[in-house]
């Protein structure tokens, strides 16, 4: 009989097909969406990040692990739902106005996916007033600021203090791009700053003190 | 394909400073004429660029054209280009570009007049395109501007046009992190050559309508985007050399369609593109590390006829403002190379094969663009009937000299890259015979959502 860990292994290896097979079986035999979730995705999300972080796989394969998870979660999504139980942490993200650098921005998106969290990405040259309405809509506990040009980090500083003025004190601001340096990070109020995607999760975690 | 031999078929005719047809600008400087000169790139340090901004962005532009060439004579340089490369609203509000064009022109004109400075200026308006998602490629105001700028920069006196042009990059910056080569395939080949067609027609007539030169293209988005995630360590290194070898095929289109040189900076395809067309090019390597990282610092100056720095920002360094010090720098990367070459061609032979051996041997990106390397990657393109054919003709002539030369013991692939030759090389065994084969397949499965097939004048669908 397959197991949980079988299904972990398989995301590891950005086995789709075996994950497509996998998610039914294991679910049939009685195990909760949300285990799977909580013992084989997010782990070998985890476990594929550390991985990239140590330099021992590329991008690209890192990109299948987490189109592997994907798959799963086509399956799960809606029973989550069904069952009442959403994504603990609902993530923003988006690239400053100005700016249509994304592939930096991309990354922390799939990490943080495979962290478990709920990612709306607003796609590039997002100007404050759309960040400070999707706010409102989606209640997010983090939203990500990515600039990579010098010219548009002044936007990036606007748009935190936008933010911080239309009264959304309580969520938490991560910023990041080639020019963004911690001091940067804490000169414009940002609650958080990562120099790359492996550690973007970690940095979210720290923001939200989980 | 309107090449079909190579102007350059020796690699040992492949060198710096030399091209087999040099330009001649107004003050009288002979590009691939015989001498390497600098190329000096500039930007804005952390400023928003706003109408009420333009007053200190000026003083900016002003500062550095004035102590940058004010330094490039007191060196003796025999020729300055100055690039001005705008950044996005200087270009999609072309007052605000001309503004810095004319500043950068009289700069260049006070220094001819004070020291006989022979300075030049390239203007690289931004291809501001994607700005619209998906892309609008063919009409609208990013369009419109753009040409304004590169109509009225001519008109006031800049004397090369050029652009880091993006069709075909809806698709690439995922093909890339995915690492697939087939996708990377239908964006330069397929999408990036149908406007590149496009776009060069334009700059070439309005270039010719001013008596100017269309320089050349760079296919900085893709290539130089597969060398800083290859420097990141997010994509294999052999990837992004074959990357970098298939780039050559869609920057040829300019010349094809009438571009002279010098190719821009960020192409370090251009070697591949001086083999086949015999124009001077400009290239960036150790002196450009102000703006990224490359495995090959010495290599690109090896045949290079334009030093460049690509973009250094104006903020103050202990030696002076930045752009200054880069000119310095670019000088002295000049000087020591012409010196060598006016001891005869066997000196400069020496001096080449230093810059190209120092490198070579330790990245595959280095590798693909030796003399030789380049020279067998122009024959594959050279040799194919369609671009098609020779984005496919590169990649395996590039799969190829990386296998032969690590087998050889000359160049380092590191164990974890090994196997990705041999998925690269099955990727180009599977490639359909014809164009249009590929279009209907690659139409099924291309996220339409992200660019207008009809703006590269593609089927809407795979059965249209
Ligand atoms: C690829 C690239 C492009 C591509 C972008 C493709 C894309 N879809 O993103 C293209 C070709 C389109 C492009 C265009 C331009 N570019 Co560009 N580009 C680059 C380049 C080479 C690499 C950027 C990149 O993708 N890096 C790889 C990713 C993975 O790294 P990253 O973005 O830094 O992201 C990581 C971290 O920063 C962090 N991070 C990023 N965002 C966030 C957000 C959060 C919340 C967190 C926690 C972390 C985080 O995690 C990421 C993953 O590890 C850089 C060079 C450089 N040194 O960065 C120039 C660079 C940024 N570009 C530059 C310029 C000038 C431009 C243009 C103006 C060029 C022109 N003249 O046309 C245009 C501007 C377009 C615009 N309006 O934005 C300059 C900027 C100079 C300046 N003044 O600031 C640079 C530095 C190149 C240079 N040296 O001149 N560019």
């Amino acid at each position: 009989m397959s197991t949980i860990e079988d299904l972990k292994t398989a995301v590891i290896n950005g086995r789709r097909k075996d994950v497509k097979t996998l998610v039914p079986e294991l679910l049939e035999s009685g195990i909760e969406p949300s285990a799977l979730l909580s013992q084989a995705l997010i782990p070998a999300m985890g476990v594929v990040g550390e991985r990239f972080k140590n330099n021992e796989i590329f991008v690209p394969e890192m990109l299948v692990s987490a189109r592997a998870m994907k798959e799963a979660m086509n399956v799960l999504e809606p029973k989550l739902l069904e069952a009442g139980i959403r994504p603990e942490h609902t993530a923003l993200i988006g690239t400053v106005e100005g700016d249509l650098h994304d592939i930096g921005k991309n990354l922390v998106a799939t990490m943080w996916k495979g962290a478990g969290f709920d990612v709306i990405d607003l796609g590039v040259n997002v100007p404050a007033a759309r960040f400070i309405e999707a706010i409102e809509e989606h209640k997010p506990h983090i939203v990500g600021l990515s600039a990579l040009l010098t010219t548009t980090m002044p936007a990036m500083r606007d748009t935190v203090a936008a933010i911080r003025e239309a009264g959304h004190t309580s969520v938490k601001l991560l910023v990041g791009g080639a020019p963004i340096t911690q001091s940067y990070a804490n000169e414009i109020g940002a609650d958080g700053y990562s120099r790359d995607a492996a550690s973007a999760v970690d940095a979210a975690k720290e923001a939200l003190g989980v | 394909m309107k090449y079909k031999t190579l102007a350059i078929s020796d690699p040992a005719k492949l060198i710096y400073g030399v091209a087999p047809n040099p330009i001649e600008t107004r003050h009288g400087m002979r590009i691939g004429g015989g001498l390497i000169y600098p190329e000096l790139n500039f930007t804005l340090p952390d400023i928003n660029i706003r109408k009420e901004a333009m007053p200190e962005i000026a003083r900016h532009y002003k500062q550095i054209v004035t102590e940058a060439l004010e330094r490039a004579a007191e060196l003796e340089a025999p020729g300055v280009m100055l690039e001005f490369e705008t950044l996005p609203p200087m270009t999609e509000h072309p007052a605000l570009g001309m503004e810095i064009v004319n500043i950068l022109l009289e700069g260049i004109e006070r220094a001819h007049g004070k020291y006989g400075l022979k300075a030049t200026l390239r203007c690289t308006p931004n291809d501001n395109r994607e700005f619209i998602r998906p892309p609008v490629m063919r009409s609208g105001r990013y369009w419109d501007a753009m040409l304004e700028l590169f109509d009225q920069s001519a008109a006031a006196g800049a004397e090369f046009l050029s652009i880091e042009s993006v069709g075909g990059k809806e698709l690439h910056d995922d093909a890339l992190v995915n690492g697939d080569l087939r996708a990377v395939l239908f964006s330069l080949c397929v999408m990036g050559v149908r406007d590149m067609n496009f776009i060069w027609e334009h700059i070439v007539a309005i270039a010719a309508k001013h008596g100017v030169h269309a320089a050349g293209d760079t296919a900085c988005g893709f290539g130089n985007t597969a060398m800083v995630l290859a420097e990141r360590k997010m994509i294999p290194r052999v990837f992004a050399a074959v990357v970098r070898a298939v780039t050559a095929v869609r920057s040829l289109v300019a010349y094809e369609c009438g571009a002279v040189g010098p190719g821009k900076d960020c192409g370090y395809e251009n070697p591949i593109l001086k083999a086949i067309t015999g124009c001077p090019m400009s290239m960036e390597g150790k002196t450009a590390a102000c703006a990224h990282l490359s495995p090959m610092g010495n290599l690109a100056a090896a045949t290079a006829d334009l030093w460049s720095n690509e973009s250094v920002q104006n903020i103050k360094l202990l030696g002076g403002m930045a752009p200054t010090c880069y000119m310095e720098q670019l000088i002295y990367d000049c000087r020591l190379m012409n010196t060598a070459a006016a001891e005869g061609e066997a000196s400069a032979l020496k001096m080449r094969d230093w810059l190209v051996k120092s490198d070579a041997g330790l990245d595959p990106q280095a590798m693909i663009i030796t003399p030789e390397s380049s020279v067998a990657i122009a024959n594959a393109i050279v040799a194919s009937p369609s671009h098609y054919a020779a984005g496919i003709a590169a990649a395996r002539a590039a799969v190829k000299i990386l296998r032969e030369t690590s087998e050889a013991g000359c160049l380092r692939i590191d164990a974890r890259e090994a196997g990705w030759l041999d998925r690269m090389e099955d990727e180009l065994d599977d490639m359909p015979d014809t164009e249009d084969a590929f279009i209907e397949e690659m139409m099924e499965e291309v996220d339409l959502e992200k660019f207008t097939p009809a703006d590269y004048g593609l089927p809407t669908t795979a059965s249209a």
